[in-house]
């Protein structure tokens, strides 16, 4: 006779589903809906919960857990408002294709719907913003939506997946079974390229004169960098990377042109607008990439590999698609290239261009800018900590400055955004590195987003480095208010409202400092990176003017770019 | 151009939701959908139709095809398939135009299915072009009102070829 199994409780089965998926840290806070999955909590040992100051904080850790180790990041938060404030993270992980499942705690199954106390309807709220979530309407589907939500979050292009769990639901009892697979008939994403479009596209590259790859971050969520660069230095390939896949390649390596679009490199956006041969890799051909979508990259034959059939022909149409994963595809494309293309001639036009025009650091008057700052931790780290940017300038000064060196290195906010993001996304990454340093880089304005998660960092004594790149602004609106809008510098400047940044952060217990000194920056860096027993926060105020250069204005040729401004002004 | 897609969907709780919010949040047209169950009772089918150029119908179908409780995506457009809608029309009548009302339907092999010292409603059936040839001809009377159920199409079954019959002779005599 076959034994029947013990009962357990929806909440066993939750935390025995999270141990068989091996995850190590849940992001969350507590509260009504979710009380008896905390009360579970107490007891269990095989992973670690970090509680956050809000569930914004628990969301974007999760994120920078995911994105700096490839795994999926796990968040727990109640019902009504603690499932309504992951809502920013959970938009910003899709846009970004990051992993995560967020678990929300729902109301009792038969009070849904009745405007029940800390109701709300997440389903209907974070449906456009999911890859796919799930309500769990009866115990016994419990553990294998658990299976599906992991198994969907991770595979294909990955994204974020939630789990609506209600109060019964949790306290209800069932037998436990977790499957070994799931099937899902709706949900097949194709791994292998095809093999015919994979030979198609090693016999344009081995005719190419002027080839170039595009790489995006789907290179290093497949973790395909080791393919990337067999294919780059074998063939002598010129390399481009957009905002997400920095660190794909090494952007101290000769072959690396830095940045594409919007603010990318003058050379790099030179090449796109005259290669003949363009190999998209895990990128989606966002418009702060194209620019004017109709004069991008006009001569080229154009590659997509991506492992999302919609990304392709989404905004530019391509000549040669491959749906696959980007690594299994980069293997077969490097085995196929027994010829070599020359490129020497190209090479020497696109050396031509980085001559024409470099980045410059303007004006020697001895007062702190940005970009000097992003140089001195490139230098101090040899491109091989883990920044955490925010979004604005310093995003854009670190994407152009900081010589990323490796994969899975560079977290920020591309497709959505998200001011706040750095922070609470920097505590993720440091629970998921701990071999190398850890480092948050926010302006002012973004900072105060989510500085109460600084206190989460002194709680767990996590070494990270929170750097405040402080102008006294809301510096990328007010460069497009100086460009774009008649010099309205419309509610943008913070110089007589903020707080003081250095008394704060030592009010939540950081080692606090402060400086608008260039000579200070690499003593005040030695010093942060000597401290490794908690947090530690620098405040560096840099003038206020600087603006992002080059760029290329929204709507305009990414071959048109404005390289300096053209009035310049009196610094103040 | 206007396209007619087929969608096999999960039977399950908010599958047509995350479809109407993926039109929505995309910006994509939607002229009708309709959605019933099928011989499978874990599986519904979707009927929708949608207009844009090639480009966005691609994007519409692999969209579709992105969502996870969809299991098949068919643009039946271009293809031989059965197209039905259909639609009930409240009509006006005065003393004199109730013969001509039921004469349209006849025409149009339509079925009067109510009737009051007013009204009299039209149930009609066929290709949305038929449909709309009808409320184009009875709007001279009047409408009250029209509830139309949006397209719902399948696709032709493949017509093998039906080689002729050949009569033996015995046969024959049976026949005759």
């Amino acid at each position: 006779m076959k034994e029947s199994r013990q009962k357990i409780t929806g909440a066993d089965i939750f935390f025995e589903c999270l141990r068989k998926e091996k995850v190590e840290y849940v992001f969350g806070y507590p509260g009504g809906a979710v009380l008896k999955l905390y009360e579970k909590l107490y007891d269990v040992d095989f992973l670690e919960h970090i509680l956050t100051r809000h569930e914004q904080g628990a969301i974007h850790a999760a994120e920078g857990y995911a994105k700096a180790t490839g795994r999926v990041g796990v968040v727990l938060v109640t019902s009504g408002p603690g499932a309504t404030n992951t809502v920013t993270g959970i938009a910003d992980a899709y846009m970004d294709s990051i992993p995560v499942v967020i678990f929300t705690g729902q109301v009792p199954t038969k009070l849904i719907g009745n405007d029940a106390f800390q109701e709300a309807d997440i389903m209907g709220i974070t449906r456009p913003i999911t890859k796919h979530n799930f309500l769990v309407r009866d115990v016994k589907e419990l553990a294998e939506t658990i299976r599906k939500a992991f198994f969907i979050a991770s595979t294909g292009r990955p994204g974020p997946v939630l789990v609506d769990l209600p109060k019964d639901v949790i306290n209800s009892v069932c037998e436990f079974e977790y499957p070994e697979k799931v099937e899902i008939r709706g949900y097949k994403p194709t791994f292998i390229g095809h093999q015919n479009q994979i030979k198609k596209a090693a016999e344009m590259l081995k005719k190419a004169k002027r080839p170039l790859l595009y790489v995006g971050g789907g290179v290093i969520m497949s973790a395909g960098t080791r393919e990337l660069a067999l294919l780059a230095k074998e063939n002598n390939l010129p390399v481009t990377m957009t905002l997400q896949g920095l660190g794909a390649f090494p952007g101290t390596d000769p072959l690396s042109l830095g940045m594409l679009g919007m603010h990318g490199t003058y050379w790099a956006n030179q090449a796109v607008n005259s290669c003949d041969l363009l190999i998209a890799l895990g990128a989606r051909f966002d418009d702060r990439v194209t620019g004017k979508v109709e004069s991008f990259s006009t001569k080229s034959y154009k590659v997509h590999v991506d492992v999302d059939p919609t990304a392709i022909d989404k905004n530019v149409i391509v000549d040669l698609p491959i749906v696959g994963d980007v690594k299994h595809v980069l293997a077969e494309l490097v085995s196929e290239m027994d010829i070599h293309p020359d490129l020497q001639d190209w090479w020497k036009q696109i050396n031509h261009w980085r001559q024409e025009c470099p980045f410059e650091i303007d004006a020697h008057d001895g007062k702190l800018r940005t970009q000097f700052v992003i140089e001195k931790i490139s230098e101090k780290t040899r491109g091989e900590a883990v920044i955490v940017s925010d979004v604005g300038q310093h995003q854009m000064w670190i994407a152009q400055h900081y010589q990323f060196v490796h994969p899975r290195s560079h977290l920020t906010s591309g497709g959505l955004g998200t001011m706040g993001f750095s922070v609470p996304a920097s505590i993720g990454a440091a629970f998921g590195v701990k071999d190398r340093p850890i480092i948050s880089i926010s302006g002012d304005g973004g900072f105060q987003m989510n500085i109460q998660e600084l206190i989460t960092a002194v709680a767990y004594k996590l070494p990270i480095k929170f750097f405040v790149i402080n102008n006294s602004f809301l510096g990328m609106v007010r460069q497009w208010q100086e460009l774009f809008h008649a010099e309205k510098y419309s509610f943008t400047d913070l110089s007589k409202s903020n707080p003081n940044f250095r008394k704060v952060a030592e009010a939540f217990g950081l080692a606090a400092f402060s400086t608008d000194n260039p000579k200070e920056v690499e003593p005040l860096l030695d010093e942060a990176f000597a401290i490794n027993d908690r947090p530690v926060f620098i405040e560096f105020k840099v003038v206020k003017e600087d603006m992002v250069f080059p760029m290329v204005p929204a709507g305009a040729s990414i071959g048109d770019m404005m390289t300096k401004r053209l009035n310049p002004k009196t610094m103040v | 151009m206007k396209h007619t897609i087929s969608v096999l969907v999960e039977n399950r709780f908010g599958a047509f939701n995350r479809v109407a919010t993926m039109f929505s949040g995309r910006g994509f047209n939607v002229h009708s959908i309709s959605i019933g169950e099928t011989e499978d009772q874990d599986i519904s089918r979707m009927t929708l139709v949608t207009s844009g150029d090639d480009q966005i119908i691609e994007q519409v179908v692999k969209q579709l095809n992105r969502l996870i409780d969809t299991i098949k995506v068919v643009d039946l457009t271009g293809q031989p398939r059965v197209e039905r809608e259909l639609a009930l029309i409240t009509v006006f009548y005065q003393k004199g135009t109730r013969p001509e009302l039921t004469n349209i339907c006849d025409i149009f092999r339509g079925k009067i299915v109510d009737i009051n010292n007013r009204t009299l409603t039209l149930e009609i059936t066929g290709p949305p072009d038929k449909i709309d040839a009808v409320i184009n001809v009875v709007t001279q009377y009047g409408i009250k009102e029209i509830a139309r159920s949006g397209t719902v199409a399948l696709k032709r079954g493949e017509q093998s070829k039906i080689q002729p019959k050949i009569f033996t002779t015995k046969e024959k005599d049976k026949v005759s």
